[in-house]
């Protein structure tokens, strides 16, 4: 069955109905935030983040937030601030044949510019390969960080985030402490 | 036998007491807060996503961070915190029996905060005991606060939000999460939880149980199976993993001993996780001077868990008259009203109307009692 | 395992260690932590063995409530090992069945 509360994985109809994301219009513009948060779960930081007004929630907290395309700058400062991990930023003209997303990654160890990674879809299947562009960590983040890579134009509607990157063992985790015991 | 006295009693320093004694203490109210662990901040610290909620709940914080901007408040509020002390028994009176390095004391005080919140529920299966397998909450506070993984290969059972955050966080500490099953035919816990392991490759089974655990001493191979609309397994749609932890997050139940020892009244809500006390808004129960908050009333989660603590500590407070009731009236309607916003919603619909049932039930055991004594 | 470095949490002070004995065996355990995880991170998962079928159990709750993990810790049978912190020279032994308190013969002096 499709839906969010079958898959965790928004259907097609779910994304369609979101007032997070934005219209076809805008996104082939540039860079603008895609919110998608398909459920009323009492949850309103990203309203705060914004600052330039582009996303509403209201006093109803549960409220789906509402994307103001046009006041959006892409900016990306929602991305780190949604504790769902459900905001990317979106850039359609990112290139002739490329398009860029910007999404928040929390694991370890993080890619480094210009590497080339597995780009996935929402469900976690490698679609293609993505191009690191930037690897953003800061303070106000508290501990996300937001990766910029670039994809083939045609994948980027289902392109959310990369393929962890595997931990090597043991001396890689070791550290600064030194070796790891036992 | 050595006797401290103060004015209010807390017991547990997690998410509830904590903010209760900071409201107590706040008000000018001398506060002991008592609590069984080494470390204050119950589940807080195991906390490491960002919590929902509203900004005015610090949501987009993380929980281990809320907990040590709590626990720098209750401190400034001048609450004295005992850990590593343990309450044993609560008699009538409200006078707790505590033991605290290795000696016994009586802690008497005008009003009692219980705050002890909940523990994992277990469910069996067969090699169900076998090591390897442990609460979801167990797992999370080896890699969280022990900084261990228990194991490489998880697979977890509950799609609750516990379920759903823990496998998130075992993979942050290194961990593969094998699958993700559920019994039920839907997802319990919020999407967004979920996508985050589905953008992982995490598999979800729905309508789906563990049949059994194998292994030579521990956890090495999961056999799950389908479940009819029943719950009664469907032969033939098994699968195996290979796993060495399997993590349960099939609900928590309130941990009420203390407070079924003070003769409380309790009612029986499912929703809650079984046997919960009757309380009135400002959190006090059938038993004057007691008063409850945070998962031990009923669970829910840490922020409202916050809030009900406030509550608790402005009611109490205003008993002891620390405050005057026309102020006790504005931050009990202030915290109700954050509360409110944090049980609405298609996921707290369910909370908002079983703390309605509890709430009505204490009503009604007044309005018993109040006619019993013309 | 240990988990040194964390994508969120600050990367992990092993500085301190101490030793513990696990039925005998030396293992190294960081100050402070519960008995439990240092055996976890020695790998080891059982932790006692029940009266009747005498099956092996490790942790269930990790926060003190369910008893799974008991230990004999220092000679005291009955320990739970997930809220009980390490101390250097600690002896941690597999308990077997039901613990037994029995006061020796110098009165509860130790004798081991």
């Amino acid at each position: 069955m499709e839906g969010i509360i079958y898959t965790g994985v928004p259907s097609k109809e779910e994304l369609s109905a979101c007032p997070g994301i934005p219209s076809e219009e805008r996104m082939n513009r540039g860079r603008v935030a895609c919110i998608e948060c398909v459920q009323e779960i009492p949850c309103n930081p990203c309203e705060g983040a914004c600052r330039f007004g582009a996303i509403t929630i209201g006093e109803e907290i549960t409220r789906l937030p509402v994307l103001h395309e046009e006041k959006c700058t892409g900016c990306g400062v929602c991305v780190a601030n949604c504790p769902g991990l459900a905001i990317t930023v979106i850039d359609r003209s990112f290139s002739e044949t490329e398009a860029s997303i910007d999404f928040p990654f929390e694991y370890i160890p993080l890619p480094a510019e210009g590497d080339l990674v597995d780009a996935v879809s929402r469900g976690g299947e490698v679609l293609c390969k993505g191009r690191i562009l930037k690897v953003k960590k800061s303070k106000a983040f508290a501990g996300t960080a937001v990766i910029s890579m670039a994809v083939p134009k045609e994948y980027i509607d289902e392109v959310r985030s990369m393929k962890r990157l595997p931990r090597r063992t043991a001396s890689d985790t070791a550290g600064k402490n030194g070796k790891e015991t036992i | 036998m050595e006797v401290y006295r103060t004015d209010i009693a807390v017991v547990g320093a997690g998410s509830a007491g904590l903010s209760a004694a900071y409201q107590a203490a706040g008000a000018g109210a001398k506060v002991l807060v008592i609590d069984e662990n080494r470390l204050p901040g119950g589940q807080l610290f195991k906390q490491i996503h960002k919590f929902f909620g509203s900004r005015a709940h610090r949501a987009g914080t993380r929980g281990y961070m809320i907990g040590r901007e709590l626990l720098e408040n209750v401190t400034a509020s001048g609450a004295e915190v005992w850990l590593d002390s343990l309450v044993y028994g609560m008699q009538k009176d409200l006078s707790l029996g505590v033991i605290r390095n290795g000696k016994h004391i009586v802690v008497k005080a005008d009003a009692v905060i219980v705050a002890a919140g909940a523990k994992e529920n277990y469910m069996a299966f067969p090699g169900s005991t076998l090591p390897g397998v442990m609460g979801a909450g167990a797992a999370q506070t080896m890699i969280n606060v022990n900084r261990v993984l228990p194991g490489e290969r998880v697979l977890m059972l509950g799609s609750g939000n516990v379920g759903l955050i823990v496998s998130y966080q075992l993979m942050q500490a290194g961990a593969e999460v094998v699958a993700l099953v559920e019994g039920a035919p839907k997802i319990g816990g919020y999407g967004v939880h979920a996508g985050k392991i589905r953008r992982a490759g995490v598999p979800i089974y729905l309508s789906h149980t563990i049949k059994s655990v194998t292994g030579n001493g521990r956890v090495e191979k999961v056999e799950i199976v389908g479940v009819d609309a029943r719950w009664q397994q469907i032969p033939g749609t098994e699968k195996t993993f290979e796993a060495d932890t399997v993590c349960l997050a099939v609900g928590l139940n309130p941990m009420t001993e203390l407070l079924w020892m003070s003769g409380c009244e309790f009612c029986f809500i499912p929703a809650f996780g079984g046997h919960v006390p009757l309380h009135d808004a400002s959190m006090e129960t059938t038993v004057k001077g007691l008063y409850v908050a945070g998962d031990v009333t009923g669970v829910e989660e840490a922020s409202s868990a916050m809030e009900e603590g406030n509550l608790a500590g402005i009611g109490a407070a205003r008993a002891l008259g620390f405050l005057s009731e026309e102020e006790a009236k504005r931050k009990l309607a202030e915290t109700a009203e954050r509360l409110r916003t944090l049980r609405s919603g298609m996921f707290g619909e369910g909370r908002r109307k079983a703390k309605e049932q509890q709430l009505e039930a204490m009503e009604q055991y007044r309005a018993g009692t109040a006619e019993s004594m013309i | 395992m240990r988990i040194i470095q964390h994508p969120i949490l600050e990367e992990l002070d092993t500085s301190d260690k101490v030793t513990i004995y696990y039925n005998g065996q030396p293992v190294e355990a960081l100050e402070g932590e519960p008995v439990a995880a240092a055996l976890i991170n020695a790998g080891i998962s059982s932790f006692r063995t029940t009266a009747r079928n005498h099956e092996p159990r490790g942790i269930f709750c990790a926060i003190g409530r369910c008893t799974d993990c008991m230990m004999i810790v220092d000679g005291i049978p009955n320990t739970r090992t997930c809220v009980t912190p390490v101390r250097d020279g600690m002896r941690v032994e597999t308990q077997h069945g039901l613990g037994t308190f029995s006061v020796p013969s110098d009165g509860g002096k130790e004798d081991r």
